[in-house]
C-alpha cells in the first residue's frame, strides 16, 4: 500500500499530476453545474416577478 | 472602375495620407531602435552574447514594432466612416483590405526592413548574416503585417482593443518568428538557409492568400 | 429532406439539444466513471513500471489524455466555427463557446502534467523545444478565444468573430503534431498514432486508451453542461424556456 503512495520514489511527481489534473477537472465541472443551476434560478425568478405583475 | 484600378487607387490614397503625417513614421522606427538598444544595457555588453542573441533580438524587436503600428491600418478610416464606406462599395473587400495591407507595410515594414543592418551592426551580428537578414525580414515584414490586420479587424469595433489585440496575434506570430530567426542564425554560423527561407516564402504565400479574405470576414462582422 | 438533412436540422435546435442532452447526461456520466475507474486502476496500480523511467511513466496517464483532448477540441471547435459561419446555426456557436474552457484547461493540465513528468526525467521543469512551445501557444490561442468573445458586446458579432479567429488559428494545430517529427527534441516521439502500430506494450496501452475515452467522454459531458446554460441565457425569452422553467 504505501509502495502505491511511494510511486517509487517519484510520489510527488506523480500525485502532483494526479491532483492538478482532477483539480482542474473538477472546477470545470462545477463551474458548468452552477453556471446551468444559476441561469435556471434566474429565469424562474423573472417568470415569478411576471406573474406577480399580471 | 476595375478591381485593379480600385486596388491601386484606394493604395495611393492610404500612401498619401501617411505621407500627410511623416513623423507618425519615426515612431515605430524609434521604437525598434529603442528596444534594439535596451538589450545591451540590460545583459551587458560582452560582445559574444550580444552577437549570439542578435538575429533574435532584432526579430524580436521587428515584430514589437509591427504589433505597435498596426492599429493604425483600420483605425482612422474606422473612425471617420470611411471602412463602412469601404464595406458597401461594389469592390471585393478582400482586395480593398490587401490594399490597405501593402501601403501599411511600404510605410512601417519597408524602413524597418532599411534600417534593420545597422541595428545588427550594433548588436555585433557578423556581416555573413546580414543579407540573410534582410531577405528574412522582406519576406517576414508583410506576413506580420497581413495576419496582424486579421487581429485589428478581428478588434477594430472594440474599446480597449490594443491589450486584446496582442493576446490574439502573438500566437500566430510565433512561427514566423522562430523560421525568421533560425534562418539569420544559421547564416552566421555559415549553415544553409534555403530550408528557412523557402518556408518563409510558404508563409508569405499563404498569408497573401488567405489573410486578406479572413480580415475582410472579420471586418463585416465588426461593423455589422 | 433526407435522413441527414433532417438529422442536421434537429442538432440546429437549441431545445432539442436541450431534452437530448438532459437524458443522455447520466449515462454519459455512468460511462465515465467505469472508464476512469478502470483506467486509473489499471495504469497506477497493474500496469508494470517502467524499464527506464520506474514508476513515474505513470503521469502518462493524465498528461497524454489531456494532451490529446486540448488538440481534439480545438478541431472540434474548428468544425463548428466552420458550421456557424457558413450555415448561420446557433448551436454551432453555443458548442464553441462552451468547449474553449475546457480545451483551455486540458491544455493547461498537459503543460503541467508535462512539467511535474519532466523534472525527474530531463532534469529541467520547461525547455523551449517545438512540442511543448506549440503547446504553450495552443493555450495562448484558447485564452484569446475567450478574451475575445468576453470583450465583444454584441453576442451575434462575439459568435461570429470567435469563429473567425478559431479557423485562423487551426494552423497551429498540424504543427504541434508533427513537431517531434520535423524537429530534433527532447520529448519522446509519436508512440501511439503510428502506421505501423504502437510502440508501447499492451498492459500500459489498454489503461491509457481508457483515460482516453474517459476524457472524451468528459468532454461531451462537461460541453453540454455549459451548452445548457449557455441555451438557456440566450433562449430566456422564448416559450420552449418558459414552459420548461414554469413548469417546473
Amino acid at each position: 500500500m504505501s509502495e502505491f503512495f511511494h510511486m517509487g520514489g517519484y510520489a510527488l511527481y506523480v500525485w502532483g499530476s494526479v491532483g492538478v489534473t482532477a483539480v482542474v477537472m473538477i472546477a470545470n465541472a462545477v463551474a458548468a453545474i452552477l453556471n446551468h443551476r444559476r441561469e435556471l434560478c434566474r429565469i424562474s425568478r423573472r417568470l415569478r416577478r411576471e406573474r406577480k405583475s399580471v | 472602375m476595375s478591381v485593379w484600378q480600385a486596388f491601386i487607387e484606394l493604395m495611393k490614397r492610404d500612401l498619401r495620407l501617411a505621407m500627410r503625417r511623416r513623423a507618425e513614421i519615426a515612431n515605430p522606427l524609434l521604437f525598434f531602435v529603442m528596444v534594439i538598444v535596451l538589450f545591451p544595457l540590460g545583459v551587458g555588453a560582452e560582445p559574444n552574447l550580444l552577437e549570439r542573441m542578435s538575429a533574435g533580438v532584432v526579430w524580436v524587436a521587428a515584430l514589437l514594432s509591427a504589433l505597435l503600428t498596426l492599429d493604425s491600418i483600420f483605425r482612422s478610416d474606422f473612425e471617420d466612416g470611411t471602412l463602412e464606406q469601404l464595406l458597401l462599395s461594389a469592390q471585393p473587400l478582400s482586395v480593398m483590405v490587401l490594399a490597405k495591407v501593402v501601403a501599411h507595410w511600404l510605410v512601417t515594414g519597408l524602413p524597418l526592413l532599411l534600417v534593420a543592418p545597422l541595428l545588427a551592426m550594433l548588436l555585433g551580428m557578423k556581416s555573413a548574416a546580414m543579407g540573410t537578414l534582410m531577405l528574412s525580414l522582406l519576406l517576414g515584414t508583410p506576413v506580420l503585417s497581413l495576419i496582424g490586420a486579421i487581429g485589428v479587424a478581428l478588434t477594430v469595433g472594440l474599446r480597449r482593443a490594443g491589450v486584446i489585440l496582442s493576446l490574439l496575434v502573438l500566437p500566430l506570430y510565433v512561427p514566423v518568428l522562430i523560421f525568421g530567426a533560425a534562418a539569420v542564425d544559421a547564416a552566421a554560423s555559415g549553415l544553409p538557409v534555403s530550408g528557412q527561407l523557402y518556408i518563409l516564402a510558404a508563409f508569405l504565400a499563404m498569408a497573401l492568400s488567405l489573410a486578406p479574405v479572413a480580415a475582410a470576414s472579420a471586418l463585416r462582422i465588426s461593423l455589422s | 429532406m433526407n435522413i441527414f438533412m433532417r438529422w442536421f436540422h434537429k442538432m440546429g435546435s437549441p431545445p432539442w439539444f436541450y431534452r437530448i442532452s438532459g437524458k443522455m447526461l447520466p449515462w454519459l456520466t455512468g460511462l465515465f466513471v467505469i472508464t476512469l475507474v478502470y483506467g486509473l486502476y489499471a495504469g497506477l496500480v497493474l500496469a508494470p513500471a517502467d524499464y527506464q523511467q520506474g514508476d513515474s511513466f505513470r503521469i502518462i496517464y493524465v498528461h497524454v489524455p489531456a494532451a490529446w483532448m486540448a488538440m481534439f477540441i480545438y478541431i472540434v471547435m474548428a468544425v463548428a466555427a466552420l458550421v456557424h459561419l457558413v450555415w448561420r446555426m446557433k448551436m454551432a456557436d453555443v458548442v464553441l463557446i462552451s468547449s474553449a474552457p475546457i480545451g483551455a484547461s486540458f491544455a493547461f493540465i498537459a503543460l503541467a502534467t508535462g512539467s511535474l513528468w519532466g523534472k525527474p526525467m530531463w532534469g529541467t521543469w520547461w525547455t523551449w523545444d517545438a512540442r511543448l512551445t506549440s503547446e504553450l501557444l495552443l493555450l495562448f490561442i484558447y485564452l484569446g478565444i475567450i478574451a475575445l468573445h468576453s470583450a465583444v458586446e454584441d453576442r451575434q458579432s462575439a459568435g461570429r468573430a470567435t469563429a473567425v479567429l478559431t479557423l485562423v488559428g487551426v494552423v497551429n494545430i498540424p504543427i504541434i503534431h508533427y513537431s517531434v517529427v520535423w524537429w530534433n527534441t527532447l520529448h519522446q516521439g509519436t508512440t501511439v498514432m503510428r502506421l505501423d502500430g504502437p510502440a508501447i506494450a499492451p498492459q500500459m496501452l489498454w489503461p491509457l486508451l481508457s483515460m482516453a475515452i474517459a476524457f472524451k467522454l468528459y468532454y461531451v459531458i462537461v460541453m453540454m453542461l455549459r451548452a445548457r446554460g449557455e441555451i438557456l441565457a440566450r433562449e430566456t425569452k422564448s416559450r420552449w424556456v418558459r414552459e420548461l422553467v414554469g413548469g417546473e
